[in-house]
């Protein structure tokens, strides 16, 4: 039996013929919270991007495998069957297709049962404090920032991947929102096991899901790791110390 | 033109009433030439004369109302369509351009619903350039099923019509008049169909929305696929009325259809919608006028196409603001989903405003699947194919909830469906 984690290793990408990242390593295991946090620009969406498969976002070196399945030959929607769920920074819409539409073509193609379905995005919805009406609107059509990040994640907690990769989750929610999304998750890490990767440019969000490991991307490398208080440091000097040699 | 388009034909012509002007528009049939892309009317349109002059040399015109074995066989179509309302006011069978049989709930009747045969009946204007077509159909329709309402009645149950064209090789010419009476409300659902190796359909419609009325029309067009159509619809709006005009195409091999819509009355509205959808080597043509003669009148269009395999749309539309069109607001927006690297689409908006105090907008769209769209829903784990299908039916919702029937829209959206099926089933077949 291969061992249980999300893990990134030696990972390079580029964009447009544009190196990223080069050399990125991660490992998060179920039940943990991992923040990769860097100054705009280090590549934190890329990497996102990559783990997914988005089009245009090419893995050129290292290997991405969940739980010991390597999901970079893999295309996107079998990288999300595999047990990842990638929170996006900006939600696309979809005119005309539903929240339960979607996840019901999903679960068919897992053959998981769709018995229940309604009644767990109702459930969930209350346990975001996401209005029931916003269940019929058409993906994403027509909602807010916050609104669109609360159906990210009630989307995360009825999927119930094994590991979850939020990109920007704070950013558009407010400090309530920010509160009610993040216990949400962090219930998810104790009562599913579920394995967190969150992409962050601020501390705000780390102050209410608390990461296990906190680690800089920089110059599209893991410039350092630590527990906690390195993104208390940070809070606190910024990415200086980090910047890439000759940049301004 | 072939010799059974003569106007000699019309002497023996049993089904066809001896009104005024039949003989002249057969003559003029003979020697007015077939539309070509020189025109502005027809530029976009991919059609040769040579495939007009094959199809038409092939044709006759229908000269005898259809024999009663024919009627009885036709029934199926009706009954096939009846079974998707609940509860509907009348209904109308037309095969092969006759009216073959009228169906009015008495009690509907009771309240003022009429539906009358009006073999004598032209168009109450003529077209200011006939075309060949309008033309044949002056001469060969057996003439209109003009469907009222009277008085001030909200008609709440549809008038459903069902538009069959069976006998090979022919031309036919339906011909339906709708009138919503003053303050009156109607509503009225067609359905069309044809056998295989018909021929030609020239359908004309009218609509005609009286002061204060709500005129609700759908047409769900689902022909053979070598049937070719060329339509018209006429619509006037009268003051503080309301017309809902919904087109659904998916048949046939060619269709055309010019829409010519008019605000007639000052506090005039018109929503015109259509929904259409080609593949294999189907072209969807619309040529659309939004006429707006009158003070505040309000018209928003909204047409929206799929494009598969080697299959087109055109999509040519005019606003056009008269000087006595003050306070208008029109809107016309089309958008085409083209799903192969072989079908095509053309999408030319235009406006003509004679006065300026308007408000008016168009836009125009020709795109493949949206990538974002796709990479969210492939992001939760939804195959590719499922992932498509559920962007393209999304895509017709906004059509769809616009619809004025409920039972037209079940239709479509099967429709819809049927489309996307086949299309996963071929991609099952080459993969």
């Amino acid at each position: 039996m291969s061992e249980q984690s999300l893990k990134i290793s030696g990972l390079a990408a580029s964009v447009a013929g544009n190196q990223i990242l080069s050399g990125v390593d991660l490992e998060v295991r179920p039940g943990e919270v991992h923040a990769v946090m860097g100054p705009n620009g280090a590549g934190k969406s890329t990497l996102s991007h990559v783990i997914m498969g988005k089009p245009g976002y090419e893995a050129t070196a290292g290997s991405v495998t969940v739980d010991g399945v390597d999901i970079l030959s893999l295309p996107t929607w079998q990288r999300a069957q595999t047990g990842l769920f990638l929170a996006m920074q900006y939600p696309t819409e979809v005119p005309g297709v539903s929240l339960d539409d979607m996840l019901s073509n999903s679960f068919n193609a897992s053959g998981r049962s769709t018995d229940g379905l309604s009644d767990a995005l109702a459930s969930e919805a209350d346990r975001l404090a996401f209005g029931r009406e916003f269940l019929e609107r058409p993906l994403n059509v027509d909602m807010s920032g916050g609104e669109r990040k609360r159906n990210e994640t009630l989307q995360l907690t009825v999927l119930k991947p094994k590991y979850a990769i939020l990109d920007e989750l704070d950013s558009g929610l407010d400090i309530d929102a920010l509160r009610v999304v993040s216990r949400r998750v962090e219930a998810a890490t104790n009562e599913d096991q579920l394995g967190v990767l969150v992409i962050t440019h601020y501390n705000r969000l780390l102050s209410e899901l608390k990461p296990d490991r906190v680690h800089v991307l920089a110059g599209g490398r893991i410039a350092a790791s630590g527990g906690p208080e390195l993104a208390l440091e940070l809070e606190a000097s910024g990415y200086a110390d980090y910047a890439e040699p000759g940049a301004a | 033109m072939n010799e059974r388009f003569s106007p000699d034909v019309l002497d023996s012509a049993a089904g066809l009433s001896a009104r005024s002007g039949r003989a002249d528009a057969a003559a003029a049939a003979v020697t007015t030439g077939l539309p070509t892309t020189e025109t502005e009317e027809w530029r976009y349109s991919p059609i040769s004369d040579s495939d007009f002059v094959e199809l038409l040399n092939g044709l006759s015109p229908v000269l005898a109302a259809p024999s009663a074995d024919a009627v009885e066989r036709a029934e199926q179509y009706r009954q096939t369509v009846l079974e998707r309302f609940e509860s509907i006011a009348a209904s109308v069978l037309i095969l092969d351009g006759y009216v073959v049989d009228v169906d009015v709930d008495p009690g509907w009747a009771a309240k003022g619903l009429k539906l009358e045969v009006d073999q004598d009946r032209w168009l109450a204007a003529e077209p200011s350039e006939p075309t060949k077509f309008d033309q044949l159909h002056q001469a060969f329709s057996p003439g209109a099923i003009v469907i009222q309402s009277s008085g001030q009645v909200a008609i709440t149950d549809p008038v459903v019509v069902v538009t069959h064209h069976e006998s090979p090789s022919t031309l036919s010419c339906p011909h339906l008049v709708v009138e919503a009476s003053e303050a009156g409300e109607l509503t009225v659902v067609e359905h069309q169909t044809s056998a295989a190796g018909a021929g030609l359909q020239l359908p004309i419609t009218e609509l005609v929305a009286g002061k204060a009325s709500r005129l609700r029309y759908t047409v769900v067009q689902e022909n053979s696929e070598d049937h070719v159509q060329i339509g018209r619809q006429l619509s006037s709006v009268d003051g503080q009325a309301s017309l809902t005009s919904g087109v659904a195409a998916f048949g046939g091999r060619y269709l055309r259809l010019r829409t010519d819509s008019r605000l007639i009355g000052r506090g005039a509205n018109a929503s015109l919608i259509a929904a259409y959808y080609g593949d294999g080597d189907q072209i969807h043509d619309f040529r659309t006028f939004q006429h707006h003669e009158a003070r505040d009148t309000r018209s928003d269009l909204l047409f929206k196409g799929t494009q598969d395999d080697r299959s087109g749309s055109i999509y040519t539309g005019l606003i056009h603001i008269h000087p006595d069109g003050a306070g208008t607001n029109a809107f016309q927006t089309n958008r085409n989903v083209k799903l192969s690297d072989e079908a095509w689409a053309w999408s030319v908006p235009n406006l003509e405003i004679e006065n300026n105090e308007v408000h008016c907008s168009h836009a125009s769209t020709v795109s493949p699947v949206d990538d974002d769209q796709r990479f969210y829903l492939h992001a939760r784990g939804v195959p590719p194919t499922a992932a498509d299908r559920l962007i393209v039916a999304g895509f017709y919702d906004e059509v769809l909830t616009r619809l004025p029937s409920e039972a037209a829209r079940q239709r479509v959206q099967e429709l819809i469906n049927t489309k996307l099926d086949r299309r996963i089933g071929n991609q099952a077949d080459e993969a």
